[in-house]
């Protein structure tokens, strides 16, 4: 199968507020693929029903062919097994030091010996270039050194999918590159499967092989970078070149100015 | 107008009963995964070092002050009465079926109840327990049953500890300070405090405590909203409700143990 | 901190707690005075038990011998029938005595048995005949009412 997560006409709501509806999205083994949209136009949602924190309403999610939301606890585990999650920012376990963050899963879920577990550890936080931080505890780190320490613990089971919510918010400039080359190259090296939720334009089309914009709770428009940086269609443009107002109203909907200052009454 | 004042008052206590079934379930929850918590014995270990251990002082401090002012009280008004040996006793009776089990409760409340909420409140609010669940460990097997336990195991420790020194304290105030005579102290106190009815009773009580504390602290933090504010009011909701419990148990625990 | 650093604090901790426990049992607590040892029954019957509790002392020249058992009502004879667990070390004739006695002027009320001159002892579930039943307050203020009446009206004549 060359598709390893494939989500069908999927629809989820919270009560009566739809938050997603009649989503196809396919996301191929080995490849890079960036969710991108608005605040609000539930990305972070395609990430939690992928990873079956929340069940859909209707339509399916599959990983490499099983149903997500049709496994029970034990299968659900498993399936999590071969995911790796980047939340937001970061998420570590504040009263560990980063070493025993990174370490956690290998404790949790392997049996390897301690020496052993020391050097898996330390090659994985080699690669994210915090290697020399390992004893320091999460309070005495920067944001995006956490962030990166949050992509080595994601990483340390070599998992088949990789999932990023929001990797470079409130990042500096060198941080966003850093962390984007940083994605990319983990994914060739492991030859997973990566989902990239963002919002960061620069950074999402450097790096992604294939890209779905959303626009509340429906993909407006796909293609690969190169694809969308020339599309006519009116969301992607204005998420691109980033203009203020277009199919995302820049005002909060609701009475005019006019109204509100009364002038209208006068004619 | 009544009407509405009724179904105001009927959804108030719909949403109370849901609440209610959902604790229970919640509790429920933690003992399911608890045979698999106690496979990690370390776990527990380190959390009743942070619970008890570090509650270990405050509940000797409060023991030893209580006792000695029970001395104090306990002479004053049985002097009256020419009735000065029974110190002992009045002072010993006291703390081990009461005031050990229900003071300590309320300290360890107050003091390791509301650590307990924050804790588990921040590690939530800042995903903590959300990675863990992706990362396929359940957070409730991980975090939340080895913090029950301890508490469960920690509290009755705690409560015969402060038992103890309180006994000691009314010695210091009654016997050395005030001159009661040692022998009739113990004597009387021996003689009137039954190591099944009232010790271990006391003991039962704390146990029973240690378990509807922990249980209040731990939900409370798991249920706060993910907001500085929320996690704070968390805690004082977890002091109240945690007391208001201790006092009720309290109550019919006493009831139905010391109807001689 | 170090893994097995906890684990020595934690084992501290239960064992303080453990030593807490023994100190108020053994101490503050009747663990000293506490028989485990075995116990054979008897019974006996009595017109009024006062303030007779279970678990209140048997004792024979002031020293425990046993405890009070279970405290029963006869309806056919209208008695209280106690049941008194007496300690296998101590044998005591087929004719001793109950008596219920007060511990001080107005304390517990405890048994006292007193033993009779039988050279049979006496075996599980045997019943003693001879008893003294409780005294009671009400009783006596009413014999020494009655007695000082009598006296006025004697001296009197």
């Amino acid at each position: 199968m060359s598709n390893l997560v494939e989500i069908r006409d999927l629809h989820f709501a919270y009560g009566e507020r739809s938050i997603l509806s009649n989503l196809r999205m396919d996301f191929p083994r080995g490849k890079l693929i960036a969710v991108m949209g608005g605040s609000g136009c539930g990305k972070t949602t395609v990430l939690r029903l992928i990873g079956g924190q929340i069940r859909p309403q209707r339509g399916e999610v599959r990983i490499g062919g099983e149903v997500v939301h049709s496994l029970d606890t034990q299968g659900l585990y498993r399936l999590r097994r071969r995911m790796g999650m980047l939340f937001q920012f970061g998420a570590l376990f504040t009263d560990l030091s980063v070493f025993d963050n990174v370490a956690f899963p290998l404790r949790e879920h392997t049996d390897l010996p301690e020496e052993l577990i020391r050097d898996l550890v330390l090659m994985k936080l080699n690669a994210v270039g915090l290697r020399n931080a390992h004893r320091l505890k999460p309070a005495e780190i920067s944001g995006g050194m956490a962030r990166r320490v949050a992509v080595a613990r994601a990483v340390a089971l070599d998992p088949e999918l990789i999932m990023y919510d929001e990797p470079f918010a409130g990042l500096d400039p060198i941080s966003m590159g850093v962390t984007a080359n940083l994605i990319r190259n983990l994914n060739d090296a492991l030859g997973s499967t990566s989902i990239l939720v963002s919002h960061d334009v620069k950074e999402c089309f450097a790096i992604a092989d294939y890209v779905y914009f959303m626009s509340a709770g429906k993909i407006v428009a796909e293609g690969t970078p190169t694809e969308l940086r020339v599309s006519t269609d009116p969301y992607v443009r204005q998420f691109v070149n980033a203009e203020p107002d277009g199919p995302v109203p820049f005002h909060y909907p609701g009475k005019t100015l006019a109204e509100d200052l009364g002038l209208g009454a006068r004619t | 107008m009544i009407a509405r004042f009724l179904g105001y008052f009927g959804c108030t206590v719909r949403e109370g009963l849901a609440g209610l079934g959902f604790a229970i379930r919640s509790f429920f929850s933690i003992l399911r995964v608890s045979p698999g918590a106690f496979r990690r014995p370390g776990l527990i270990s380190e959390q009743i070092h942070f619970i008890g251990n570090y509650s270990l002082v405050i509940i000797a401090v409060s023991g030893l002050f209580v006792g000695m002012v029970l001395g104090l009280q306990g002479y004053y008004t049985l002097n009256q009465y020419g009735a000065e040996q029974m110190l002992g006793q009045v002072v010993a009776l006291s703390l081990v079926r009461e005031l050990g089990p229900v003071v300590t409760a309320l300290l360890f409340a107050g003091r390791a109840g509301t650590s307990l909420t924050a804790q588990i409140g921040l590690m939530k609010a800042g995903e903590q327990l959300s990675a863990m669940e992706m990362m396929a460990i359940n957070p409730v097997q991980r975090v939340l049953a080895p913090r029950f336990w301890a508490g469960v195991i920690a509290m009755p420790v705690l409560a015969t500890v402060f038992s103890a020194v309180g006994v000691m304290g009314g010695y210091l105030v009654g016997v050395k300070l005030i001159g009661v005579d040692e022998g009739s102290f113990w004597a009387q106190m021996q003689s009137g405090v039954d190591v099944r009815a009232d010790v271990l009773n006391g003991v039962i009580k704390s146990f029973i405590f240690g378990i509807a504390v922990t249980f209040t602290a731990l939900f409370q933090g798991y249920q706060a909203q993910p907001t500085p504010e929320d996690v704070s009011r968390a805690t004082t909701r977890t002091v109240v409700i945690a007391s208001l419990l201790v006092w009720g148990l309290n109550f019919v625990m006493t009831a139905l143990m010391f109807n001689k | 901190m170090h893994r097995k650093t906890i684990d020595v604090w934690v084992g501290l901790f239960v064992l303080l707690g453990l030593a807490a426990l023994l100190f108020l049992a053994f101490q503050a607590g009747n663990m000293k005075s506490m028989s485990f040892g075995q116990t054979y029954s008897v019974s006996g019957r009595f017109d009024n038990i006062g303030g007779l509790k279970p678990q209140a002392p048997v004792k024979s020249a002031g020293v425990v011998v046993g405890r009070v058992g279970e405290i029963a009502f006869d309806d056919k004879s209208f008695q209280a029938s106690v049941r008194l667990d007496l300690d296998t070390d101590y044998k005591f004739p087929k004719d001793s005595s109950l008596k219920i006695l007060t511990a001080g002027l107005l304390g517990e009320q405890y048994i006292g048995i007193e033993a009779g001159g039988d050279t049979n002892n006496l075996a599980e579930g045997d019943r003693i005949v001879r008893t003294q039943s409780a005294t009671v307050l009400e009783d006596l203020i009413n014999q020494f009412i009655y007695s000082k009446a009598a006296d006025g009206k004697e001296g009197s004549q």
